[in-house]
């Protein structure tokens, strides 16, 4: 997928005054977090996430153990296991997975390695006709292609009057009112495609190292369809997907749910083994997994190794200040929110994100609900140091803050500073409360207010009270 | 570089990257046998009081319907109260593992095959079935297609009361312990398919049933 994340101030400062983003963002909000709040309340939810990060951190310490085991395990029931070192070579391999089996099309259940790698242009540059089959994905697909917003709600912007006209333009049948009535139109197009595709290729929430499968889950039932009907099917995944044992995946399933749309279970848990058996009726016959580098080995070891505990569920953005003013789209790639605002840097780079780490007010919300403790907040902070080490904050912000730290460092000039700017503000607020037009920096008030100083500094009013 | 030295070149990273050598790579997997020979539970929530009443005020939850019935010889009569009373036709495909039951006697036309895109109701069993989280356990296999709770509007599952297990951790043991080998398909499923996708509304019926019908039989 494209990165666009270098323009997260234009794309959030539009976002922040479009008024029917807002009001889509704010259900959202009420809904997510009203329903964690709920969902968490049956489980020992402290112990679960401390059990939760244990299991993940387990799988990254020994990483290449488990993925042996791992692909040790699967092979032998019939799966077989290809690597990938960016996103270029998913689609290489899937590609080269289509010819081999004669594929035309392939059903899609959602993959978020699939966006990062660009994956639905590369199949058709080749002739595979690709269909996503979650019902977000599916109308951001028809849609010319456009891209998520959410990583579990994609097309969480849209509108009902935008996937009405949508589909009766696509799908050329007379224009439905009611979400049940364009959900049951979406559900008998996407029947025909999930009976005559050739091909299958879903995500994977877990890797399970003990019996070499992997586990879906979904609540459309779109996996299930993706990874039972084709006679191919192919599973693209991180490798920091692998965890040990079935218990482990009885854990995460307590949680991931939970954190995620506020469930208790998801409709539709499935864990996949090998291929057909003789004597089934269903099922694929040919099984790949694609294990996915793309940035994540570079993360082990290092600072930032706690990332790759994430288990996507989405938690941080739904409860993410930042995220519920700007939406997902602000953030310019594949992933939004606090998990995006440290993902996206590491994997495309620190200088072509230069805002995501600083898309945030460090509040901590995500850190406190992440179900596998992932301290967001820290990484965020990291970050903006590893900016300012490579000398790539902008020019002014580097100068004002030399002028700042030279400032501090001379306390006479500094109060005198002080004092000037207390007066210019109480000037500019013009008797009033807060700032909402700053003349020095109009852009920086243009979405925000500034509380208007009272016209004495501190250290003025110290040393008055002290002469008092 | 060829795509084969893909794998090389990942694991190779991983390993230098976690400081693997020979030595603590020998260590590394006996504590990782130890692991799986573990198979340590994580914190597990409590779940008091009947399997069989909790499994199905779970089920109710999610939005599938339940019914209780004394044995397997009256399952039949219960499923076709079911669809009469919805309305739904008295047309069925059933597993191939329930063909034994007396469906004919209770005037609903049977065939045990896999679903097709075209069937409207489908009939299953269940491996297990699980009481924290009010789930019905299927497995793929030749006399349980997955399809037939799938792709029909209406699933009706039988679940013999006795294989209520409390958590998906013993549902997993009973795979272990029956099966040895995990089929291709262990699914869960929790209520009828679900979207929230169009402005955040839940709808039933994504692309899977639109109602999930569960007979509980007391004796098997
Ligand atoms: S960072 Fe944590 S809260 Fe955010 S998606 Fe990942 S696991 Fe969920």
């Amino acid at each position: 997928m494209e990165i666009r994340s270098m323009h997260f101030k234009a794309r959030a400062s539009a976002a922040a005054v479009d008024r029917a983003l807002q009001a889509k963002l704010t259900t959202a909000k009420a809904l997510f977090v009203e329903g964690r709040r709920r969902a968490v309340a049956d489980i020992d939810l402290e112990a679960t996430r401390e059990a939760s990060k244990g299991i993940r951190d387990a799988g990254i310490a020994d990483l290449d153990l488990w993925l042996e085991r791992f692909e040790a395990e699967a092979t032998r029931r019939g799966g077989r296991v290809l690597w990938a070192r960016d996103g270029a070579e998913i689609c290489r391999l899937v590609i080269d997975i289509a010819r081999r089996h004669g594929v035309k099309k392939a059903i899609k259940s959602k993959s978020m390695l699939s966006e990062e790698a660009g994956l639905n242009a590369a199949l058709e540059a080749a002739g595979v006709q690709p269909v996503e089959t979650d019902l977000g994905e599916y109308i951001l697909q028809i849609n010319g292609n456009e891209t998520p917003s959410h990583i579990i709600a994609p097309a969480i912007h849209k509108t009902r009057e935008e996937v009405a006209a949508l589909f009766e333009r696509v799908h050329r049948r007379p224009r439905k009112r009611e979400i049940g009535e364009m959900t049951r139109e979406a559900r008998e197009v996407l029947r025909a495609h999930f009976l005559s595709a050739d091909m299958g290729i879903s995500g994977g929430n877990f890797l399970v190292a003990e019996t070499g499968s992997v586990a879906l889950v979904t609540n459309e039932g779109n996996g299930r369809m993706v990874t039972t009907l084709p006679r191919v099917h192919v599973v693209i995944t991180g490798v920091e997907k692998v965890i040990p044992t079935l218990e482990d995946l009885a854990t995460l399933m307590r949680i991931l749910p939970r954190s995620a749309t506020g469930q208790t279970i998801s409709n539709y848990f499935s864990l996949l083994t090998g291929v057909r058996r003789p004597g089934d009726t269903d099922g694929p016959e040919h099984l790949y997994f694609i294990l996915v580098d793309n940035g994540r080995v570079d993360l082990l070891g290092g600072g930032f190794q706690d990332m790759l505990r994430c288990i996507r569920c989405a938690a941080c953005m739904n409860h993410c200040p930042v995220y519920q003013t700007v939406g997902g789209h602000a953030y310019g790639w594949v992933y939004p929110g606090p998990m995006g605002a440290v993902l996206t840097p590491l994997f495309v780079g620190i200088e072509n994100a230069i805002d995501l780490p600083h898309a945030a007010t460090l509040c901590n919300q995500c850190g406190a609900v992440c179900p596998v403790k992932i301290p967001l907040p820290d990484l965020m902070r990291k970050l903006r140091e590893a900016q300012v080490e490579r000398g790539l904050r902008p020019r002014r912000e580097r100068l004002a803050l030399a002028a700042w730290s030279w400032l501090a460092r001379h306390p006479a000039l500094y109060g005198l500073a002080a004092r000037i700017g207390a007066r210019y503000l109480k000037w500019q607020a013009g008797g009033g409360e807060r700032i909402r037009v700053m003349g020095m920096a109009p852009a920086w008030t243009a979405g925000r207010d500034f509380p208007a100083p009272e016209g004495r500094t501190f250290r003025e009013q110290y040393a008055a009270g002290r002469r008092a | 570089m060829a795509i084969q030295d893909s794998r090389a070149d990942i694991l190779g990273r991983i390993r230098r990257r976690l400081g693997r050598t020979a030595e603590n790579a020998a260590a590394g997997r006996t504590a990782l046998n130890a692991v799986l020979a573990r198979r340590a539970q994580g914190p597990r929530p409590a779940v008091e009081g009947d399997l069989v009443a909790r499994f199905c005020a779970r089920a109710e939850a999610l939005a599938s319907t339940a019914e209780e019935v004394a044995s397997m010889d009256e399952a039949p009569a219960a499923v076709v109260r079911y669809l009469a009373a919805h309305d739904l036709p008295r047309q069925a495909v059933a597993w191939p593992q329930l063909a034994g039951l007396d469906w004919a006697a209770a005037g609903l036309r049977t065939e045990g095959r896999p679903a097709n895109g075209d069937d409207l109701v489908g009939i299953t069993g269940v491996f297990c079935a699980v009481a924290e989280t009010g789930s019905l356990v299927v497995l793929s296999g030749a006399g349980t297609p997955a399809a037939n709770s799938l792709l029909p509007e209406t699933h009706v599952a039988l679940v013999p009361a006795a294989r209520i297990v409390r958590g998906m951790e013993e549902a997993f043991d009973l795979v272990r312990a029956e099966c040895g080998e995990p089929p291709r398909a262990v699914n869960f499923i929790s209520g009828p398919s679900r979207t929230g996708d169009i402005e955040q509304t839940l709808v039933l019926g994504a692309h899977g049933p639109y109602r999930v019908h569960i007979v509980v039989v007391r004796q098997p």
